[in-house]
């Protein structure tokens, strides 16, 4: 084994130009398939943070009949229809919130369950006006199923907690209305008034979510929105996300409500995440498959210029497994070396990527590249490698392996 | 005695019986070995002669199991060994026979010691400490002591090939096959190279068996094999 490895490696050395190219090949390849997919990986986590941290990782409503045809239309942009044998339905609000939350919470995978009362109505400052999405909630229970806490930038959340009338703005809101904490705004609904004090400013980043969403105490909101009963749905958040499409139709199953997991409400953004993850995966990768086309090529020639070596190393005895090991152990010495430098070379990448500002606002807020330092990237790109280079290096050893020995001598004797 | 095969002979370490090659393809098929019986002794130096094309090249490697018989059988120290698989005809190669060819045939990036040393690390059986004074010996005997580290192509025509006599001395063959070793030399090294084949043949108790054109080699051997058309001359 180890002579075979020699003399692998001395065959190698003898072509280092060539062979510097594919190494070269090979560590660009791998550089950028770990930096791509830290970086599409660490977007799309991120982005799957956010949702979670805003909108929990279900959403629980209740089912109406089509028979009322009371198209309600729902603002959050959330409600949709779901086609059924019977016919057209439509999702509404939670008449028996307790009793589905309770039921709920009997699922071992839920973390959190809160219940929302929403409504919609207009904020009122210095004559301007801004129609507004009001989210009653129960502070403890939301900071369960959400990541509020971690999205106050402005202001505590203890003074909303303390303040009746209190209410979390967006970032986006405040800074249009100009307004600061402790301020008074006017919230109006359903033909009512109420003037609220401004107990803390949060920033999710999402677009949609900021431009229209504040926060107010559950009693409040149902007073202003007339709501006294009942939800406008549950948000409930999980221990294991990845369960959720599982959870949620055990959960139809035991409510007979509509359960709506992330994975499909958020199905659009994260199919790009992933087509986008695929595609840059797919792109580097041909950078590998490249190198290895010039893997083989190098191969081929040192098979070709080595044939009389090949010759006298099998007359000494030397069997044709070991003149194929030989010229694997080259393709493996090459994709190993290559795959290490690879290896640093994205890990570095990577690190000054994660240091490189980027202002993004709009499905997530961030003022730095987005990594994910997974080492199932490392390892992908070292499988691609190892795949590519071994099946390159697989056909030249074996035709010099299938070398007959008496042949080339006999071709070389004048 | 009808039955007694030529290995039952003591000291035959070769043998072979109504050998039979044909080389080429359909109608370019040829017989290159023609019912070919020999029979080699330890200790001993045959030279096989004969002109041009008559066969000489293709009896070796077949003889050396480099090359496999159409028909015939050959002994290796009193064992059948044609019909013996491709593996089994390397272990034999490494063990029991050293070829050397009219071109050196060294591995270029290595060192003359390190060339030596390669059908050593093949058949595993020496430390590798033992390996490079193993070879560094037989460079010694072959006149090449002090420049054993030299890359294989830092040398001349002459030196090289005495590396490659070292080379398949390299794990004690019974059996040293050499191919016109002197076809590339000149007058002075070519006396070089025989004297040291002679030399071992009676120390080692090897059997040599050389293919060449040159009478003088000839002579310095035992037996002189000449060959006619695929064909040993019967002697009268
Ligand atoms: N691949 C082949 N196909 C057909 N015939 C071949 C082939 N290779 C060699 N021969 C023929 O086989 C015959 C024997 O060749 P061989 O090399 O054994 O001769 P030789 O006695 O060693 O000759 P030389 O003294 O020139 O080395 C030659 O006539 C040659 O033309
Ligand atoms: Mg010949």
């Amino acid at each position: 084994m180890s002579s075979n490895f020699t003399i692998g490696v001395r065959f190698l050395l003898a072509k280092r130009k060539s062979m510097l190219m594919s190494l070269a090949g090979i560590t660009f390849g791998v550089g950028f398939f770990i930096v791509t997919q830290a970086q599409t990986s660490g977007f799309e986590g991120f982005f799957v943070k956010t949702i979670l941290g805003t909108n929990g990782a279900l959403r629980v409503r209740e089912r109406i009949q089509d028979t009322l045809r009371s198209m309600s239309v729902d603002e959050s942009g959330e409600g949709f229809q779901i086609s059924h044998k019977e016919g057209k339905r439509y999702v509404g609000d939670v008449a028996q919130p307790e009793l589905v939350a309770d039921a709920i919470r009997q699922f071992g995978n839920v973390a959190g369950v809160s219940r929302v009362v929403t409504g919609s109505g207009q904020l009122v400052l210095r004559g301007q006006t801004r129609p507004v999405q009001a989210y009653g909630i129960l502070l403890d229970d939301h900071l369960g199923v959400s990541d509020l806490s971690e999205q106050i930038v402005f202001g505590e959340l203890s003074d909303f907690r303390r303040t009746a009338n209190g209410v979390l703005l967006s970032r986006y809101l405040a800074e249009r209305l100009d307004v600061g904490l402790g301020e008074k705004i006017v919230f109006r609904a359903a033909g009512k008034a109420r003037k609220l004090t401004v107990s803390a400013i949060y920033e999710t980043g999402v677009r949609d979510i900021d431009k229209v969403r504040l926060f107010i105490h559950l009693r409040t909101a149902r007073s202003i929105l007339g709501k006294p009963f009942g939800a406008s749905f549950l948000q409930v958040s999980l221990f294991d996300n990845d369960r959720a499409p599982h959870d949620a139709r055990r959960m139809i199953e035991v409510t007979s409500h509509h359960v709506s997991e992330w994975q499909r409400r958020e199905k659009v953004w994260l199919d790009v995440f992933k087509i986008l993850r695929l595609s840059s995966a797919i792109t580097v990768s041909v950078i590998i498959l490249i190198s290895g086309l010039g893997m083989f090529s190098v191969l081929a020639i040192i098979v070709m210029e080595k044939t009389r070596e090949i010759a006298i190393l099998r007359s000494m005895g030397y069997q044709r497994g070991d003149i194929s090991k030989i010229f694997l152990w080259q393709g493996f010495v090459i994709t190993l070396s290559g795959t290490l430098a690879g290896w640093i070379f994205g890990f570095l990448m990577t690190l000054g990527l994660a240091n490189l500002p980027i202002r993004i606002r709009g499905i997530f807020s961030t003022d730095r590249f987005v990594v994910n330092w997974s080492l199932s990237h490392y390892l992908t790109a070292a499988l691609i490698a190892f795949v590519v280079v071994m099946l390159a290096s697989y056909f030249p050893a074996r035709r010099a392996a299938r070398l007959e020995p008496a042949d080339v001598i006999r071709g070389t004797s004048a | 005695m009808a039955d007694s095969t030529p290995s039952s002979f003591p000291g035959v370490t070769l043998a072979c019986e109504k050998l039979e090659r044909f080389l080429g393809e359909g109608e370019n098929r040829i017989q290159i070995l023609r019912q070919v019986n020999l029979e080699l002794r330890s200790g001993c130096i045959y030279a096989v002669t004969g002109p041009s094309g008559c066969g000489k090249s293709t009896l070796l490697y077949t003889l050396g199991l480099l090359d496999r018989e159409d028909a015939g059988e050959i002994w290796i120290n009193g064992t059948k060994v044609s019909g013996a698989t491709d593996g089994e005809r390397t272990i034999i190669r490494n063990r029991n026979i050293g070829f050397v060819f009219q071109f050196h045939f060294l591995l270029p990036e290595f060192s003359a010691l390190e060339n030596v040393m390669l059908p050593m690390m093949k058949l595993g059986e020496l430390t590798h400490e033992a390996m490079q004074i193993r070879a560094n010996k037989l460079l010694d005997e072959v006149g090449l002591g002090e420049k054993s580290s030299r890359l294989a192509n830092q040398r001349s025509g002459g030196e090289q090939q005495r590396v490659a006599i070292a080379r398949a001395l390299a794990n004690q063959p019974d059996i040293l096959l050499a191919d016109e070793p002197t076809g590339n030399l000149d007058q002075n090294n070519s006396t070089v190279v025989i004297d040291l084949l002679c030399r071992m043949a009676r120390e080692q108790d090897q059997t040599i068996l050389v293919v060449t054109h040159n009478p003088a080699i000839a002579d310095a051997c035992d037996y002189t094999l000449p060959m006619l058309d695929g064909q040993f001359v019967p002697r009268d």
